[in-house]
């Protein structure tokens, strides 16, 4: 049996005096498509930036592809990541984003790089937009830029960060679509954050619950299992769409 | 409904709507009764809209004001409010949560269907939430001391960047085919060229004004030749690289924190870290660099243009041939004047690049974030310029040069 892609054992983090999450475990096997969900301040984007090395954790392990902890110490990328905002360099056109990494990273020809760049852009329904500069594109269109841009180093493990956040619905069902369809076709595993519930149960295969008060791992499954068998009352009024807000008349 | 509300407002004088904001005039009857020994009734009628606030919270304030021992209740009655806005809503709310903190109850009833949706919206039925712990003012000692230690932990950080900068100097030196050249060539172009008509105006204007004011005064000692010592000695030494860095610092320094800091906000620079571009060898040190390079040729143009604005006056108003000025200006300044200048502005550009960089890095927030980092960074800049020219004044002092 391979070994997991993500592996996470006694992870504590947070920031300054603030602990957002204890003593967590968890694993996410090659293939999957792995939801970390929750309500608003409980950590999940936090969690995020800890699994792609961008923070440091408090205590625990965290391990991508059994290489141990993932370090951005200006080395070539091993996975993708896409940020909420889509984080595209604004200086630069959607063409030279995606060629960015590729150029430094590689010894390819210009030419090459950009049938490169082409092919992931049309990957991501983004044909013809290389000359363009991410202020003249649309959310959903930033976002699967991003995705073509993170795709670019043809890496095994991509991280989401609420990729359907912001977007209208059609634009959040395709952006759904392109995520199942490159994982179904490329094998990629998806790290994915989100409170999207269309988003959830569309394609997420195995999830965990983050909570706020308890700071801990609340449920861990997939979805439609939790939302149908779990005692939990916070899941089922996450899953149920619950408020403790009184309902106006 | 808000839009609705504003355009049905009546049109009003404008004396009669500064009464009205101003607590002077309501519109609103606000009656007091009392239901028994221990409970009250404040029976209220007519429009509490958003202009009437100010004369409704000036009733809340005396009935709080007043409020006497042993009162159990108020009930304020709303069956006679034709019409009540959400603002004024809110401040019946605080009203009632400051009597109930006195352990007075307090309820909101009757009112039309219109009137009790608004009770209902603003939680005037369901449970009352904690007030905020009000602030306390602090004291004039605790204000100092929180900004002498906000000082110290700036400072701390901006020696943490420099340690760093080094440590990411010497690897990209091992590894020249990592530096950002693209950048540095940018910088050069933008904080150089792009600043080169601004430097050089300013400081002719430097060298004029300087002239100009001492020229009156060397006149009366018939030492008018010396206006060329002067303007020479003190534009290479001192104001040429000084003036140049303050243009840098107010043009590419506030464009480099907030350049850095745009990109720290919109996720940019952890963009640039996941691709496996560092921000210190991609991001400062090509800026760094760019300045660096720059800042010799800009210190002799300003050196240059003010001595040639000097040159004018000396011209004009002291009727000094041009070539006499220069033989005098090669007598005054010697070749150590002009290499303490450049030093200086070299190094002046290193400290512009590195805070500017380094509170760009620092950024958090939004574009609020963006702009106080700014900021700090011109006025750590212009604090840093005056600083490191007093320490090399007197360093060039002890050694002679």
């Amino acid at each position: 049996m391979s070994k997991p892609m993500v592996t996470v054992r006694d992870l504590c983090m947070g920031y300054g005096k603030t602990t957002l999450l204890r003593d967590a475990s968890f694993e996410v096997e090659r293939g999957d498509i792995f939801v970390i969900l929750g309500g608003s301040g409980c950590g999940k984007s936090t969690l995020l930036r800890h699994l792609i090395g961008l923070e440091d954790p408090i205590s625990g392990t965290i391990s991508i592809a059994g290489m141990g902890t993932p370090r951005l110490d200006g080395a070539a990328p091993r996975f993708g990541v896409m940020f909420q905002s889509g984080a595209l360099f604004s200086s630069m056109t959607v063409g030279e984003n995606v060629a960015f990494a590729l150029q430094e990273w590689t010894h390819l020809p210009l030419e090459a790089v950009d049938a490169i760049v082409r092919a992931k852009l049309a990957l991501v329904g983004l044909e013809g937009a290389e000359s363009k500069l991410p202020a003249e594109l649309s959310g959903g269109m930033r976002k699967r830029a991003a995705i073509a841009r993170a795709m670019a180093f043809e890496p095994n493990l991509i991280f989401l960060d609420e990729p359907s956040a912001g977007l209208d619905p059609v634009s959040a069902v395709e952006l759904d679509e392109l995520i199942l369809a490159l994982n179904r076709n490329l094998g990629l595993t998806v790290v994915m954050v989100t409170h999207e519930l269309e988003s959830i149960f569309k394609v997420g295969k195995h999830c965990i619950m983050l909570d706020r008060e308890t700071r801990s791992i609340i449920a861990r499954g997939e979805p439609q299992q939790l939302r149908s068998e779990s005692d939990d009352p916070r899941v089922r009024r996450f899953f149920n769409r619950e408020t403790s807000v009184p309902q106006w008349q | 409904m808000v839009d609705g509300e504003t355009l049905d407002r009546p049109s009003m004088a404008f004396d009669q709507r500064l009464s009205l904001v101003a607590g002077m005039l309501q519109r609103f009857t606000w009656e007091q009764s009392e239901l028994g020994p221990t409970r009250t009734r404040v029976q209220l009628g007519g429009q509490i809209t958003i202009d009437d606030a100010a004369a409704l919270w000036k009733r809340i304030s005396e009935t709080l004001i007043h409020i006497e021992e042993g009162l159990q209740g108020i009930e304020v009655e709303l069956s006679r409010v034709d019409r009540l806005d959400g603002a004024c809503m809110a401040l019946l709310v605080q009203f009632r949560t400051d009597l109930r903190q006195r352990n007075v109850r307090c309820e909101f009833v009757g009112g039309s269907e219109e009137v009790r949706r608004i009770v209902d919206l603003y939680g005037g039925r369901s449970r009352v939430r904690q007030t905020r712990a009000k602030r306390r003012p602090v004291s004039a000692i605790a204000q100092v001391g929180e900004a002498t230690l906000s000082v110290i932990d700036e400072a701390k950080q901006i020696l943490d960047f420099f340690g760093r900068l080094l440590a990411s100097t010497v690897h990209v030196a091992r590894h020249p085919k990592r530096l950002n050249l693209r950048d540095v060539g940018l910088t050069i172009e933008r904080a150089g060229a792009d600043a080169a008509p601004i430097v050089l105006l300013i400081n002719f204007l430097i060298g004029f004004v300087m002239a100009y004011q001492s020229a009156a005064q060397l006149k009366q000692f018939g030492a008018s030749i010396y206006v060329a010592d002067l303007v020479g000695v003190s534009m290479t030494r001192e104001l040429g690289p000084l003036m140049m860095a303050i243009i840098i610092c107010g043009r590419s320094g506030a464009a480099f924190a907030a350049e850095l800091g745009t990109m720290k906000v919109s996720e940019e620079v952890d963009a640039l870290r996941t691709l496996g571009f560092l921000p210190l060898p991609f991001l400062v040190i090509p800026r760094m660099l760019g300045l660096i390079l720059l800042a010799p040729v800009l210190v002799l143009m300003a050196d240059a243009i003010g001595i040639c604005g000097g040159a004018l006056v000396a011209s004009l108003a002291l009727d000094i041939t041009p070539a006499s000025f220069l033989i005098q200006l090669q007598s005054a300044v010697k070749a150590s004047d002009i290499l303490s200048g450049i030093i200086k502005g070299t190094v002046f550009c290193a400290a512009i690049a590195l805070i500017s960089c380094q509170q760009g890095l620092a950024t958090t927030g939004g574009a609020e974030g963006v702009g106080r980092r700014t900021t700090s960074a011109v006025v750590g800049i212009l604090f840093t310029l005056i600083l490191l020219d007093a320490l090399f004044t007197v360093l060039l002092g002890v050694f002679g040069i």
